[in-house]
């Protein structure tokens, strides 16, 4: 204890209270305890959650194969996957979510067969497009990570594994992607907490994530600062448990680099 | 004291400068035809504009246009960014605790638009389980959370995007301005969808009509009124509504 209260220490943590407490204080905080603004915030923030999950999820199933055809693929997979991610990451991520929604998502309904077919509900609705465009932009900029993770496992392991007479398949699974993995695990960290800044552009499409609840509440109440102090928190608690995880997730891979 | 008398004079002078500035007059940057748009030439158009210019010839301001975001349109006045808002804005109890207003400048039913065929009706019984579309933060958005609580509503940041998605079938109904609704209906997207009548009146939610947004206390809103008041008498106020409308939009 007395090792962690070091002057500098004892400052800032009174610094941090003192901030705290005059925004607790002198700032208009009485529409928290509406029962309607806590019920927005609270499927705002499982919006948001789910939504950076998924597309996490996904992006990443999506970005290994990429990557991998870049790495090590023929020539007539690396190609298709290289010009997707240039795509992808040479566009605005906004741009994308519109190209889907306002753009194939509307054409969607001049199709008899889709607009009569099971999906319809669905497909209708919005999100699925703010998945799919998060989870592409996650398949993008992750497959490019890959590429560099695939690409700098040692090749003498792998050739020992060859010589060995281990099939590819085995060799992809035991050798090379844990290892890949391994490598860009804290760049994922990273880039998983850049994903979760991406998330309010799905607003623009009618979907009521925790960015949209605060601006519903400030344009509702006309109180312009205190929802988004409340949104910059939301924001740093959810990045603090991406930290947290992602940090745990490290400690459990063991470290095996020569 | 003299430095006083000084101080109080230069106040004075400060102050009547200030008068003779121009008022910055916020308009929704999107458009909302028939009463605001812009041209291609990037002038503005409009019932509401030409209301204005007879409104601030009438009163001696000298006004000036600034398109301001719809969702900011508020904070903008009351920090001091614009001077008033002409933007086809209702008067409701709800903006009053934050704004003063002018009298009412026109008033207008509020009606429901659906994709043709449907047979939908503004009720919460036939809507039920059914996609509504409004602009946020509009007397309409606060009617369909009122009125219809078994219809699942969808916000949008402006009504050309709930026209949007009502053309391509992603929502059953849109419920906006009356008026707005017929000029949308006479365009080539419009095709799709029909006027499924107004809604029930609510004066509480759809307020007392469209006036000037003001800052509280401003002293611009007797001027104002007087000059509504004065463009309506002498036949200005229904010169200008014949370019626009068959009838007279002023209400009851």
């Amino acid at each position: 204890m007395r090792e962690f209260l070091k002057p500098h220490r004892v400052f800032l943590i009174l610094l941090a209270a003192a901030i705290v407490t005059w925004c607790a204080w002198s700032l208009q905080w009485d529409w928290l305890a509406k029962p309607k603004y806590q019920a927005m915030i609270v499927q705002g923030l499982w919006q948001t959650i789910w939504v950076l999950v998924v597309t996490m999820v996904v992006g990443m199933m999506l970005a290994i194969p990429i990557g991998f055809a870049q790495a090590a693929g023929p020539a007539w997979l690396a190609w298709p996957a290289r010009v997707f991610c240039s795509i992808i990451r040479g566009t605005p991520l906004l741009l994308q979510i519109w190209m889907l929604y306002y753009g194939i998502g509307s054409l969607f309904p001049s199709i008899p067969w889709i607009r009569e077919s099971a999906l319809w509900p669905i497909l209708r609705q919005a999100w699925p497009y703010a998945v799919v465009a998060l989870s592409l932009s996650v398949a993008g900029y992750e497959g490019e990570v890959m590429r560099s993770a695939f690409k700098g496992v040692p090749h003498g392991q792998l050739e020992a594994a060859k010589s060995m007479g281990m099939p590819a398949f085995t060799m992809f699974r035991r050798i090379w992607l844990p290892q890949a993995i391994q490598r860009v695990l804290p760049t994922i960290g990273g880039e998983t907490v850049l994903q979760l800044k991406s998330t309010p552009l799905i607003s623009t499409i009618t979907i009521m994530d925790i960015y949209d609840v605060a601006g519903r509440v400030r344009r509702d109440t006309l109180i312009v600062y205190e929802p988004l102090l409340l949104l910059a928190v939301a924001y740093m608690l959810i990045t603090a448990c991406i930290v947290l995880l992602f940090r745990w997730f490290e400690s459990r891979v063991p470290n095996r680099t020569a | 004291m003299k430095k006083l008398v000084l101080a109080a004079v230069a106040a004075l002078s400060l102050g009547s400068a200030a008068m003779a500035d121009p008022i910055k007059v916020g308009v929704d940057v999107a458009a909302y035809p028939p009463f605001t748009s812009m041209d291609a030439d990037g002038t503005w158009k409009g019932w509401e504009v030409d209301f204005l210019h007879a409104i601030c010839k009438q009163a001696q301001l000298d006004c000036v246009i600034t398109p301001t975001a719809w969702d900011g349109i508020i904070p903008a006045l009351t920090a001091g960014q614009i001077d008033m808002i002409m933007s086809s804005m209702s008067i409701t109890e709800e903006r009053m605790k934050a704004i003063d207003f002018s009298d009412k400048y026109y008033n207008t039913p509020t009606s429901m638009m659906i994709t043709k065929g449907s047979g939908l009706k503004p009720t919460d019984e036939s809507l039920k389980g059914k996609i509504v579309g409004v602009q946020v933060s509009t007397i309409q958005e606060a009617y369909v959370q009122k009125h219809f609580p078994d219809a699942q509503m969808k916000s949008y940041q402006t009504s050309d995007e709930s026209y949007q998605d009502l053309a391509a079938g992603r929502i059953d109904a849109v419920v906006a301005d009356g008026l707005v609704v017929s000029d949308f209906l006479k365009t080539a997207t419009g095709a799709c969808c029909e006027n499924a009548g107004n809604v029930e009146d609510d004066p509480a939610v759809l307020g007392q009509g469209v006036g000037f947004g003001l800052r509280k206390g401003d002293p611009l809103k007797e001027k104002l009124n007087a000059a509504i008041k004065a463009v309506r008498a002498d036949g200005t106020y229904d010169a200008i509504t014949k370019k626009y409308f068959p009838f007279d939009i002023y209400g009851k």
